[in-house]
């Protein structure tokens, strides 16, 4: 970054107030104009991207009039009429650019009419006239140079610092004029934590014991507790299978099961024991082309197996073969470059400086795989050439990670060269019976230069050049997405777009000083994490004040703690673990709890395995969210109701909605009411007071202790239910004949079912299932 | 489209109403800008630039209902009358027709392609003279309300990518559906049901299954996702209460609940709090909307001889055509019908019959009864399948029965309502059904065809994506201006 950011200007302004909700890029437009430096990157290139590059951009094919305006050269060449000039720096006067966007002729604007992309508005046209005025000086793309730590920001109070991050985000709040919360209370920081480190809420033992420790180290000590535990790498996990689009079916017609949940567990795995994330990416990409490769390597591979296989009869396979590899390209440059490059799958990209050669270069890295494009019909098997078969003895050495079940093998999907490499063709219109130009492998070179001397044509040289301390765009891709799953909010908010289209950060200094950070320290994730989680910003408290509200609505600023509803695998892992119904196995085959009867069944063919959802049984029925089975033609609906990705491509970030459907699962999915059921079937035996087991139930579930108003809302709560169901049995017992589980013994039913009710309500209470 | 402003989600609607103002939008459109966010609230993605003065225009249509019939009707048994194919019986496809055209896998390897003729008699009907097989007698009776397309054609040769291309307008998956557009663009006229509706039902016939992703949000808010109805005990997903709770005690669960929830926003001052409240009401709200609707005990008897006997029978397509009428009736935008079991490819002859069976009174009746009602004229109703079928038989080939593969090339639907010209036959194809000779409608020209009679521009209803503007419509589709009236 070697220019100052002029940002600040604008933020000192306020005007960040008048535009909320535009996202960040709105507000670097609507900034005040006559700032002295105008930023190319920060403040013009967005301009120019959105309105003009389509036309005047990267795609040959596309541009008109031979004028690009992505290029300096181009853009201050005289135009085709040899007498006008696009851009004339320090005269926008007689720079064709400015005339255009500021002309009424509809003949004769800029964008056109017809493009549909609407005119520049005032504050847009000002940027690009003082920017012109001011020699039109042009920069490479942010996300392209590489990363360089900055010296950290001087603050004026340091003392609120906890580590570096902090000094970056206290200095913009300071240019912002906001300032940071308190922090926030101890139980809110405990159940924060405990979501974001393992997914789960922390227990009553967990509460308590961190409650009771009054050294000065509680907080560092508690969050060293819960990265250590197992379930750390299950929550971690979520976000990569996500990435890596994991389901446990093959997801075209005839959606019959396919077994690359060995795969799975690997990842959970490979968290746990903290695997460098540049050798975790290097295995995935190419653990089959590694020196006398393992099977552990191998199976890693799979990664780039989790996509859509068509089992349908009558396919022409050179179709699905070229489309394999496409989802490939897609998941590896949007999961771990955060560049759009399928863009560039039928013609040259229209904002970033990729080619359409470029992609099918990157495509070609892929090529040679050894699948096939049809590998059998439904009922063929559960896994594709070419294939890993994991043994019993494997899964009791190399790879006792792999809860398997019993001593049948275990076939996955995985990656192996063919002996010939195929030759790879730029594909015209993107299309697999319209080959052109032959092209050999090699990455995208406006990232950085696929140095042949220094890396092999094949996956293995790829991984490597991903993994480069050099590459400026994978350290940064990941400290952005695991900062999103913290803070709710990436530094980058468009986590899948690094490029031209893509938001800027809100903190450049911040993500760049982590990302080198992170390399310079082995790409070590947990340290990572531990540094996040332990910073002054994050323990801040999530309360909005009016002021906050209206000057930041969307936290961009980082002025309060993240809070924001859990993802809905957590929401299932909170039920359960309250309840204390959590079956809490690590891996193993994907499991099908309760889910509403019939919607398998009513989309089927009737082909495969799948065609009816059989439900398990005993412990099976109460494992963690992220071992649910993901049937891809018909995901599990309460997890896709909660945003979860239905996998079925590559997804780098989940929305957060809020909906009625939502309501309706938390009030009627017998998996909350079982739960409800369970708890208040205990407590029923317990001698206490109604009180004290409603203040104890409360914060089970909620983690914190009930206020008075609370207790007593729930206490008259119980006694209206306990009235209804004392006349009448039959109906409490109706309502508390819900779920598999065992029923306690000696139960009042009138008393559980009333205790049941209140306990459902708990669950339903908006801060339950919120990280606040 | 003029309904209030409704005062729920209002927290989060006014920061999307700033957002817009801000980029000089009208007040008018205002309206029906803050409606599509009725369903939810969403503090991510909402806030979209680009969305600005919908409709575009005076729409045609405000509802639409696709009967899709899944695993691709046969247009040679239904629509498309093709003596030749009789004449010529048994006789080999010239190569002059086929012209290299891609086949399938499965009849790719075959040595002939010995064309058949339907075995099922065609007559002309109504006022227009369109030719209807006698598969379909109560379809041949509403002729003239409807617009026969014979020039349909598609992109795609297997079930899945060409579904997923009619619905989504792209063959990849994880597009928004065409539902999703209409939702994300228009919004609900009602605020008890969601806008967009998914019905199943299935035939006997060989069947290809369907999936979410056919009525899929893809990136747009998951609020404008289909919301599949079930025939089962809950016709939408957890809507019914638990066992032993009657409305009164889930009224005051939720009283209950709003209070402790109003002290968590007491605390924390998000919105978002505030939003989870309003949801529970409209959750509410739908438990008792939701079963009224689904409700066909109250019909009378009239409407049930009409739709056919099977309209009482939940899960059926005759019971879905119904609730179509029922759901459109109350404002929900898009009601999508998929019927399965139309890849005939043996035994087509049989197969074909019972389909017709299943499909031809409820589709016909759907027409009459909107149109009685006075509003077929609102009403935009789609009848058809993903491709269409060769014309040469697949397999084994009898005097009265064969098979046939798929055809991407040329195939029939019909329109009706919503701003069609009814009484219509559009486009044609060549004598041996193969190739269209006259006026050819592309998926991407029905997309911007249907966008269009709901007030829409296909090419300005737009979604701003991972830096790429993307529509229902690719880069493509043309209005096809002779079928609107």
């Amino acid at each position: 970054m070697n220019a100052p950011f002029p940002i600040k200007y604008v933020l000192l302004a306020g005007i960040g107030i008048l535009v909320a909700g535009l996202g960040w890029k709105g507000l670097v437009n609507k900034k005040v104009t006559s700032a002295k430096d105008i930023s190319y990157n920060y403040q013009i290139r967005p301009i120019l991207s959105d309105k003009c590059f389509a036309c005047h951009g990267p795609d040959a094919n596309k541009r008109e009039a031979g004028l690009r305006l992505d290029m300096a050269d181009n853009a201050y060449a005289p135009l085709e009429d040899k007498k006008k000039f696009a851009i004339v720096p320090g005269n926008p006067a007689a720079s064709e650019v400015y005339k255009r966007i500021t002309s009424t002729d509809p003949g004769y604007q800029m964008p056109t009419p017809e493009s549909h992309l609407g005119l520049l508005n005032e504050g847009e046209i000002d940027l690009i006239k003082n920017w012109i005025a001011q020699g039109a000086r042009y920069e490479q793309h942010w996300a392209f140079a590489a990363p360089k730590q900055a010296k950290l920001p001087e603050v004026s109070d340091k003392d609120w610092c906890e580590n570096e991050i902090d000094r970056f985000t206290l200095a913009k709040m300071e240019e912002v004029g906001l300032a940071p919360n308190d922090p926030a209370t101890r139980e809110q920081l405990l159940k924060r934590l405990a979501i974001d480190l393992t997914g789960l809420a922390p227990s009553l033992e967990i509460q308590r014991k961190f409650a009771e420790d009054n050294s000065a180290n509680a907080y560092e000590k508690i969050v060293d507790n819960l990265m250590s535990q197992k379930a750390y790498g299950e929550k971690m996990a979520i976000h990569w299978l996500d990435i890596a689009r994991f389901a446990d079916s093959y997801g075209y017609q005839n959606d019959d099961v396919r077994t690359q949940w060995a795969w799975r567990d690997w990842v959970i795995h490979a968290f746990n024991s903290n695997m460098p994330y540049d050798r975790f990416l290097v295995w995935q990409l190419a653990g089959d082309l590694l020196p006398n490769p393992n099977k552990e390597q191998i199976l890693a591979t799979a990664f780039l197996r989790n996509h859509k296989i068509t089992e349908e009869d009558g396919v022409i396979p050179e179709e699905y073969r070229v489309e394999y590899h496409l989802d490939k390209t897609k998941t590896f440059s949007s999961g771990l470059l955060g560049l759009t490059v399928e863009c560039a799958q039928c013609h040259d990209h229209k904002y970033d400086p990729v080619s359409q050669e470029d992609y099918y270069r990157l495509f070609a890295f892929f090529n040679s795989s050894k699948e096939k494009g049809f590998d059998g019909s439904a009922g063929s098997g559960p896994a594709k050439t070419p294939v890993l078969t994991i043994s019993s003895s494997d899964t009791k050495n190399l790879l006792n990670f792999i809860n398997s079940k019993d001593t049948a093998r275990i076939v996955v999907s995985v990656m192996g060269e063919d002996d010939q490499p195929r030759p790879a063709h730029v594909l015209n219109r993107g299309v697999y019976d319209a080959p052109g130009k032959v092209v050999t492998a090699s990455a995208l070179p406006a990232v950085m230069k696929f140095d042949t001397t220094k890396y092999p044509r094949n996956r293995l040289g790829l991984a490597k050049w991903t993994t480069s301390k050099q590459n400026p765009l994978t350290a940064r891709v990941f400290v952005n997405q695991i900062w999103q799953e913290i803070f709710g909010r990436g530094l980058v908010k468009s986590t899948g777009d690094f490029g031209m289209q893509g938001e800027l950060p809100s903190h450049p200094e911040l993500l760049d000083w982590l990302a080198v950070d992170f390399m310079n320290h082995g790409w070590n994730i947990k340290r990572l994490i531990r540094q996040i989680v332990t910073s002054a910003t994050y323990r801040q408290s999530s309360g909005m004040t009016e002021e906050k509200k209206n000057k930041d609505p969307e936290n961009i600023y980082l002025a309060r703690g993240a809070r924001y509803r859990v993802p809905a695998e957590s929401i299932r892992d909170i039920i359960l673990s309250t309840s204390g119904l959590l079956n809490p196995e690590i891996g193993g085959p994907s499991v099908k709890p309760y889910q509403p009867k019939g919607i398998w069944e009513a989309t089927t063919a009737n082909r495969g395995s799948l065609a009816k959802y059989i439900q398990d049984t005993d412990s099976a029925l109460y494992r963690r969210g992220l071992y649910t089975f993901i049937k891809l033609t018909l995901p599990p609906p309460a997890m896709i109701i909660f945003d979860a990705s239905n996998r079925d491509h590559c997804e780098v970030k989940r929305q957060k909605t809020n909906t009625p459907l939502q309501a309706l699962v938390m009030l009627n999915d017998p998996t909350v009411l079982e739960a409800s059921r369970v708890l208040a079937e205990q407590l029923s035996a317990s001698p206490a007071s109604v009180d004290a087991k409603i203040s104890e139930v409360f914060q089970r579930i909620v983690c914190r202790k009930p206020n008075a108003g609370e207790t007593q809302l729930l206490v008259d709560y119980y006694k209206e239910e306990l009235s209804t169901f004392s006349k009448s049995k039959s109906k409490a017992g109706a309502a508390l004949n819900i779920g598999d589980s065992k029923h306690g013994q000696k139960v009042d039913v009138a008393k559980a079912a009333a205790m049941m009710r209140v306990i459902s309500t708990i669950y339903n209470m908006e801060e339950t299932i919120t990280k606040s | 489209m003029e309904k209030p402003i409704f005062d729920f989600g209002m927290n989060t609607n006014r920061r999307h109403f700033l957002s817009r103002l801000s980029l000089g939008i009208g007040g008018a459109a205002l309206g029906s800008l803050l409606v599509p966010d009725l369903f939810k609230s969403d503090t991510e993605n909402s806030v979209n630039d680009i969305v600005s003065g919908l409709p575009h225009f005076a729409p045609k249509a405000k509802r639409v209902i696709y009967l899709f019939q899944n695993g691709a009707p046969s247009q040679f048994e239904l629509f498309d009358h093709k003596p030749l194919l009789n004449k010529m019986f048994g006789e080999d496809l010239p190569e002059s027709i086929r012209s290299g055209q891609r086949l399938t896998g499965m009849t790719s390897n075959q040595t002939s392609f010995p064309l058949a003729g339907s075995i099922f008699d065609f007559k002309q009907h109504g006022n227009s003279g369109a030719w209807v097989s006698e598969l379909l007698p109560h379809t041949a009776r509403i002729v003239d309300d409807i617009c026969i397309i014979k020039s349909m054609n598609t992109d795609a040769i297997n079930h899945d990518p060409a579904l997923t291309f009619f619905q989504t307008g792209a063959q990849v998956g994880n597009r928004p559906s065409m539902g999703s557009w209409l939702s994300y663009g228009l919004g609900s006229e009602n605020q008890n049901l969601p806008s967009f509706c998914v019905l199943l039902s299935r035939g006997k016939g060989n069947g290809q299954g369907v999936y979410s992703k056919l009525w899929t949000n893809g990136f747009l808010d998951s609020v404008h996702q289909g919301v599949q109805f079930s025939s089962g005990e809950n016709p939408v997903l957890y809507l019914g209460d638990p066992e032993g709770m009657d409305r009164s005690e889930r009224r005051r669960m939720l009283d209950k609940l709003a209070k402790l929830n109003q002290g968590t926003f007491d605390e924390f001052g998000d919105p978002e709090v505030t939003a989870k409240i309003q949801q529970y009401e409209m959750a509410y709200r739908m438990q008792t909307a939701v079963p009224e609707i689904t409700d066909m005990s109250k019909e009378p008897e009239s409407i049930v001889k009409m739709y056919g006997p099977e309209c009482l029978v939940p899960g059926t397509y005759a019971a879905n055509c119904l609730l179509a009428r029922k759901l459109s009736e109350q404002g929900v935008r898009f009601i999508q019908l998929y019927h399965q079991g139309w890849d005939g490819h043996a035994g087509l002859p049989k197969e074909i019959s019972g389909q017709c069976k299943d499909v031809d009174q409820a589709s016909a009746a759907l027409v009459t009864d909107l149109k009685q009602r006075g509003l077929l004229d609102e009403t935009l109703v789609i009848w058809g399948g993903e491709f269409g079928r060769t014309n040469f038989c697949q397999g084994k080939f009898t005097k009265d029965n064969y098979g046939r593969d798929h055809h991407p090339r040329a195939f029939t639907i019909w329109m009706a309502g919503g701003g069609i010209k009814p009484g219509l036959v559009y486009g044609e194809t060549d004598d041996f059904g193969y190739n269209i000779v006259k006026d050819p409608v592309h998926v991407h020209d029905l997309h911007a065809t249907i966008l269009n009679q709901l007030g829409l521009d296909h090419e300005r209803l737009v979604f701003k994506h991972q830096g790429r503007r993307y529509r229902l419509t690719d880069v493509a589709g043309k209005l096809v201006k002779d079928i609107i009236s």
